[in-house]
């Protein structure tokens, strides 16, 4: 039976290899860049979207836990994320590569510091709380439309 | 398992890690210093004053000055259990490694036992606390997870290291007696594979994948190798102490390898990244690796040698302290700090004020700067084992000047925090 665990980190392996393309030819070449951040920006609100709208009110509603919990820190990094979407965005419509470049460092620490704790703690426990759901989880989450 | 238990809380004030990474380069400095003032003696021997002080200068005030701070820092997001108490636990160690290691470099340096007894006590009760905190973050975990059992040997090692340090520095200071000479080679050993060691391949196993993005380490040296230094570092203790002459030759192999392997599998790791911006993080580590694999070959040989020059244990300290432990924590000093003044602006607010990128707060080109000067020094430490009169003060002086970069480069990030800080509470 499939985890959660390894489902999300497999999707956050995919965010990761869409943000080393989209980093790539920051500088070089304008239209492809922004064509790979616009799709490394959907692949992470899909992503985001899975824990938001299907795992995190699962895990939630199971433990009775939501303010104050882990998945409130979690929600905040992903406004943080958000915000720094926005701001990138911003670098390729100004054509500036160091800012560019910048934000995408900072997007990497934190996404990846992100990740640490969901993959090193939370997936977990939520494979121990909602395990008997994963199977039905992970539809849900594969059925949600694309950003 | 506790879910209730699980804190993300954020991390504790920026304050309390900063003061840890601003102190370690200064540490660093004084080493510089005492070696241009001794100059020679400084690279003919393990045991003269002057290499003792500048040793452990690097040792704790720098190096486990450097890795205290950043293991108070990362505990909410590895352990999910935040330390007690954070800004009292910081004070109190950071204010003992600072006095203590000042009072055991003086007491070595001038010979003074009034100024080892103090730094035994010093460190003995900094130490304490520092255990005792994170000990307690750790078993109060609500999950185990690997990244957690690394610390619980991190944590025995460095407990072991500074029972062997406190013993031989009270037997200096009070003349007590040694239980074995060979008290005075399991401390170094101890606090170089156990300590750092096993706290660098407990964050390896997190940033190397992080950072450049690359594979992840094989499951099984993830899961196996920290225990098998452990185990190994005891059993080569026992040998050594027992003076049995082929298990401790054994013994040395055996870790030598393992360390080889964890290098050079990070190596290979790194040359595979998805991302291949230039990074001056992604070269301190490949430095501070090669050196990992050049001492544990050089220690392998000089063990088979009957009778080692004592400038081999020389080059072996230079290559594993400031070639290995001091180019990883440089390395990484760069990615946390910047990283953590970015964070505390966001979370302090500031709606509508953008929060400056964290290459903003210092350059890559400042980074590059005191890389090269690191590595400049690190060659001219090697040339000076060979030829000390020749070598030993320019050594110095460029690992001073690699210091004081370093810090300037910290202080310039602070600075820009505190501004940055300023201006969001204008724009509120």
């Amino acid at each position: 039976m499939a985890s959660i665990g390894d489902f999300m980190s497999r999707g956050h392996k995919d965010c990761d290899e869409a943000f080393a393309r989209a980093e790539e030819s920051a500088g070089k070449d304008w239209s492809a860049t922004e064509a790979k951040f616009n799709i490394f920006v959907r692949s992470m609100q899909q992503h985001l979207a899975m824990e938001e709208d299907v795992l995190f009110p699962a895990f939630e509603e199971q433990t009775g836990m939501s303010g104050g919990g882990p998945t409130e820190t979690m929600r905040i990094e992903h406004e943080q994320m958000r915000r720094l979407f926005d701001e990138i965005q911003q670098a390729v419509t100004a054509r500036d590569a160091n800012q560019y470049l910048g934000l995408f460092e900072t997007l990497m620490l934190l996404m990846q510091q992100h990740n640490l704790k969901e993959e090193s703690m939370l997936y977990q426990m939520m494979d121990e709380v909602l395990g008997a759901q994963s199977a039905d989880l992970i539809g849900r989450c594969n059925a949600l439309e694309p950003a | 398992m506790k879910p209730g238990g699980l804190s993300f809380e954020q991390a504790p004030p920026f304050s309390v890690p900063l003061r840890f990474f601003l102190s370690a380069p200064l540490f660093a400095l004084l080493a510089a210093l005492v070696a241009l003032w001794q100059g020679a003696e400084v690279f003919d021997s393990r045991w003269s004053p002057a290499t003792l002080a500048a040793t452990h200068l690097l040792t704790l005030g720098c190096a486990t000055m450097a890795m205290a701070g950043a293991t108070l820092q990362i505990m909410p997001v590895l352990a999910g259990a935040p330390i007690a108490q954070p800004r009292l636990i910081a004070a109190l160690v950071h204010a003992g490694l600072c006095l203590g290691t000042l009072s055991l470099a003086g007491g070595f340096l001038f010979g003074q036992p009034l100024l080892l007894e103090s730094a035994a006590a010093l460190l003995g009760a900094t130490f304490a606390v520092f255990l005792g905190a994170v000990v307690a973050s750790l078993a109060r975990a609500p999950l185990a997870n690997i990244a957690i059992a690394m610390l619980w040997l991190a944590m025995i090692s460095l407990a072991t290291t500074a029972t062997l340090g406190l013993w031989l520095t009270a037997s200096r200071g009070w003349g007590i007696a040694l239980p074995a000479a060979a008290m005075r080679n399991l401390h170094p050993a101890w606090g170089l594979l156990g300590w750092t060691g096993l706290l660098v391949m407990a964050v390896a196993n997190r940033v190397v994948p992080m950072f450049q993005m690359t594979p992840a380490y094989p499951l099984w040296m993830t899961k196996r190798l920290g225990v098998a230094i452990l185990a190994l570092l005891a059993a080569w203790s026992t040998a050594k102490w027992l003076d049995a002459g082929p298990f401790v030759l054994a013994g040395t192999a055996a870790l030598a390898l393992l360390y080889v392997l964890f290098a050079a599998t990070t190596l290979w790791l790194q040359q595979r990244r998805l991302r291949r911006q230039p990074s001056p993080t992604l070269s301190f580590w490949r430095a501070g690796m090669a050196c990992v694999i050049a001492a544990a070959l050089l220690w392998t040989g000089a063990a088979l040698l009957a009778d080692a020059p004592p400038a081999l244990a020389v080059l072996l300290g230079v290559l594993a302290i400031v070639g290995a432990a001091l180019s990883l924590i440089n390395g990484m000093l760069y990615k946390i700090a910047p990283f953590l003044a970015w964070f505390h602006l966001q979370s302090s607010g500031g709606a509508g004020r953008q929060v400056p990128h964290v290459k903003h707060y210092l350059s890559d080109r400042m980074q590059q700067r005191q890389l090269w000067l690191h590595l400049a020094a690190l060659a001219l430490m090697i040339a000076a084992v060979a030829w000390p009169a020749v070598f030993a003060r320019a050594a110095a002086l460029l690992f001073g000047a690699s210091a004081l970069q370093l810090f300037a480069n910290l202080v310039a990030i602070a600075r820009e925090y505190r501004r940055q800080l300023g201006l969001l509470a204008a724009a509120r």
